[in-house]
């Protein structure tokens, strides 16, 4: 697991729960939980965490990535964001 | 058009009777300002408040049968008064007015309670049989017009509006946590219930009697009925679509032409979609009546329908009036909505109506024909064809192509990511496992707004304990349900959540009375719902084009890209009215900060507190945060309105 992976997977929980479910309770979210499934996001929600994911991470969301599989959960989200930003840094190289 | 209020029981003197009555009816001054009228009797009053259409000259209200034994206040229209009132001279009744209300008392007279079975109009009727000493509340098929009801001090109060009953009876200001629960997860509350404790609505469809013992009955007269099938079928009213769309547009006149009586002038609001543009077709091609036509335009190019607007007063040649609207504009006409519609609301769509309204008003008109309840009548909502593709997938789950209808289907939304087929199938495929259930296509829905009740504070989510939305709402529906075809189901769901609690008063009376302006609706007519409802799904919704058969039966009388077109549905700017610059209107600090929130006890200050920075920030951009935004707002102004007094500006 990278070093960073925590730190991306606490930074998205934290949005998710200010922003999402207006909470500081950090035990109403698994980070494994689907968002669709638990009525955090609805149809719409989703891009809402797209624009914070390009704005905090630096990373470029497309149409295509837009995927349950990428944005359904906390770990999915940091999985995804994880793989944008190793594909950014390779390409840097 | 007109407002209405009274009570029955009690011993007061006629003074302090008509003291009363006044002090209820004056609240309803906005319904009806062309003038008071009141009977007092031995323990009962009616009270009117006048807003002249038909009988300018004797239409005075309230109006006795010939002997002055039954007596009755009406707000609304009877639109068939004239057909009514010849059958009842041949039966011998003796009229003194040429009013439509006149109809009622002499209906009674020769039907007893079946006399709204005969009524082809929009009313909510009080009427006093003095001889049996008894009450009746009756309420239109569909729920257009309102009426309201308590209990207090031995006595049975009524009124149009909430306001006439807390003008006299200040103890039942108090918000109903399920009323509110309700108003958040639906829309709004489900009749009789409201969101004020120990106040009732009559529901449409419903005649209320109240007898001299104090025996009390409510009777459903009128439902939206559909066939049951038979074999997976139902029988076909007509031999195909095109012979159904002949007798639709046939039938649509005849709503139309009825609708257009009056002794003032007659307006049309235009969308420009297809069922207003039909409505205003139907006036140019088979009646003599002036065609004058209102509309509304967005600076926000997202909700703004102006170029169609343009296309059908040009086609035409109507004189129309078209009002422009602002965020700004809905944010600081907002409390004046939620004063007249005494109920939280989702979105700000009623202001400019509320506005438009105010249009047609300066323009010296107090009638208007519009097009709402087609997409309820012919399956024109969105909702009615997603759940169609959602049915369609549920029988092969693991089929790839099906769910990508939704792409079609939600084409139109460039900005959401419904677009996309992977989020769209993952956001309707869930729930599959409700698909026999009556509330199977409203589930997206209500999953979206109930969210809204994650605001509300301890206290009262206390209150909402094992409250389950689906299963109360299903505790309402007729057992027959059942055995109708999916379509009339979400139909009939759809009837009795959004058209009637919502759509009906916060969209349709409340904000057009806020101008005294009688809003009137020709696909309402109780014979083209019945019409509808007798129709096979595929008639209505073809594929996945919606309002099949409507469409059939204006063909000629629209452009062809009218009537074509895929409906658009209508919306105004949400939370983005309420601030400007990232700075919130005053009154909107006010009402949702956290003293406020506090004292009034139904919100979580702190999650609040969050939605308000976030809306602030403008980065509230999913359905749900707007929808929990305005509720909490207009839940506020309520409580800020009714229960505390206050005038919020």
């Amino acid at each position: 697991m990278s070093a960073e992976l925590p730190r991306i997977t606490a930074d998205i929980r934290a949005y998710i729960l200010e922003n999402l479910m207006f909470s500081d309770d950090g035990s109403v979210l698994a980070d494994d939980a689907s968002l669709l499934e638990q009525g955090v996001i609805d149809s719409t929600g989703v891009l809402e965490l797209a624009m914070f994911l390009e704005t905090q991470f630096g990373i470029s969301v497309r149409a295509e990535d837009l995927l349950p599989q990428n944005f359904d959960s906390v770990n999915s989200m940091a999985g995804f964001v994880q793989r944008a930003t190793a594909g950014r840094a390779a390409a840097a190289v | 058009m007109c407002g209405i209020a009274g009570f029955v029981g009690g011993q007061d003197a006629p003074d302090a009777t008509r003291a009363t009555l006044e002090r209820m009816i004056h609240t309803l001054r906005h319904r009806g300002p062309d003038g008071f009228g009141y009977h007092v009797g031995e323990g009962v009053g009616l009270a009117h408040a006048r807003l002249a259409i038909i009988d300018l000259a004797t239409g005075q209200q309230p109006i006795r049968n010939e002997r002055g034994t039954v007596w009755t206040v009406l707000n609304g229209e009877i639109f068939n008064y004239r057909e009514l009132r010849q059958a009842l001279e041949v039966q011998g009744h003796v009229f003194y007015t040429h009013s439509d209300t006149e109809v009622i008392v002499h209906l009674y007279e020769q039907y007893g309670d079946d006399f709204v079975d005969h009524l082809n109009g929009q009313f909510a009727i009080a009427l006093w049989d003095a001889g049996r000493r008894r009450l009746l509340l009756a309420r239109d098929r569909t729920g257009i017009r309102p009426l309201f009801h308590a209990t207090a001090g031995g006595r049975l109060w009524f009124g149009s509006e909430v306001k006439a009953l807390l003008a006299v009876l200040p103890q039942l200001g108090a918000l109903d946590p399920h009323g509110v629960a309700q108003a958040l997860t639906y829309w709004g509350v489900i009749d009789p219930g409201t969101v004020f404790q120990g106040v009732q609505s009559v529901p449409p469809g419903h005649v209320l009697a109240l007898e001299a013992d104090g025996r009390r009955s409510l009777r459903c007269y009128w439902d939206w009925e559909f066939p049951e099938l038979r074999d997976g079928r139902i029988s076909r009213p007509f031999a195909s679509i095109d012979e159904a769309a002949s007798a639709l547009c046939e039938l649509l006149v005849d709503a139309v032409r009825l609708q257009l009586r009056a002794d003032v002038p007659v307006g049309a609001y235009l969308s420009g979609g297809l069922d207003s543009s039909g409505v205003v077709a139907l006036i140019r091609h088979y009646t003599n009546n002036p065609l004058r036509t209102f509309s509304v335009a967005f600076e926000d190019a997202e909700f703004d329908e102006s170029d169609f607007q343009a296309r059908m007063v040009a086609h035409l040649g109507t004189d129309h009036t078209t009002l422009r609207c602002t965020r700004r504009d809905i944010g600081e006409a907002f409390p004046q909505l939620i004063e007249h519609t005494e109920a939280p609301v989702l979105r700000t769509a009623g202001v400019p109506l509320m506005l438009l309204a105010g249009d047609v008003q300066r323009h010296g008109f107090r009638v208007v024909l519009t097009g709402e309840g087609a997409d309820e009548v012919f399956g024109g909502y969105d909702l009615f064809k997603e759940a169609k593709v959602r049915r369609f997938w549920a029988r092969q789950p693991g089929s790839t192509w099906r769910p990508r209808l939704f792409e079609r289907l939600y084409g139109y939304l460039a900005h959401s990511p419904v677009a996309n087929a992977a989020m769209a199938q993952s956001f309707f495929g869930r729930g599959m496992e409700h698909r026999h259930r009556a509330v199977f296509a409203h589930l997206p829905r209500w999953t979206t707004s109930q969210r809204a009740l994650a605001f509300l504070s301890p206290a009262w989510r206390a209150e909402l304990e094992g409250w389950d939305p689906l299963a109360a709402f299903e505790a309402t529906l007729p057992e027959a349900i059942h055995r109708w075809s999916p379509l009339a189901r979400d139909q009939y769901v759809e009837a009795h959540s959004l058209l009637a609690s919502y759509l009906l008063p916060m969209q349709g009376d409340r904000p057009a009375m806020a101008h005294s302006v009688e809003g009137r609706f020709p696909f309402l007519d109780h014979r083209v719902v019945e019409f509808g409802n007798r129709l096979p799904d595929h008639w209505k919704i073809r594929g996945l084009t919606e309002k099949d058969v409507l469409r059939r039966a204006l063909a000629g009388l629209l452009p062809e890209d009218i009537r074509r077109r895929t409906k658009q549905p209508y919306r105004a700017p949400d939370h983005g009215s309420f601030f400007i610059d990232g700075e919130p209107l005053d009154y909107v600090a006010d009402v949702l900060g956290g003293d406020s929130l506090r004292e009034a006890g139904y919100f979580d200050p702190e999650r609040v507190g969050r939605l308000f920075d976030k809306c602030r920030r403008g980065q509230a951009i999913g359905f749900a945060d707007n929808q929990a935004f305005v509720g909490i707002l207009s839940t506020m102004l309520v409580h800020r309105q009714r229960v505390r007094r206050e005038q919020v500006v």
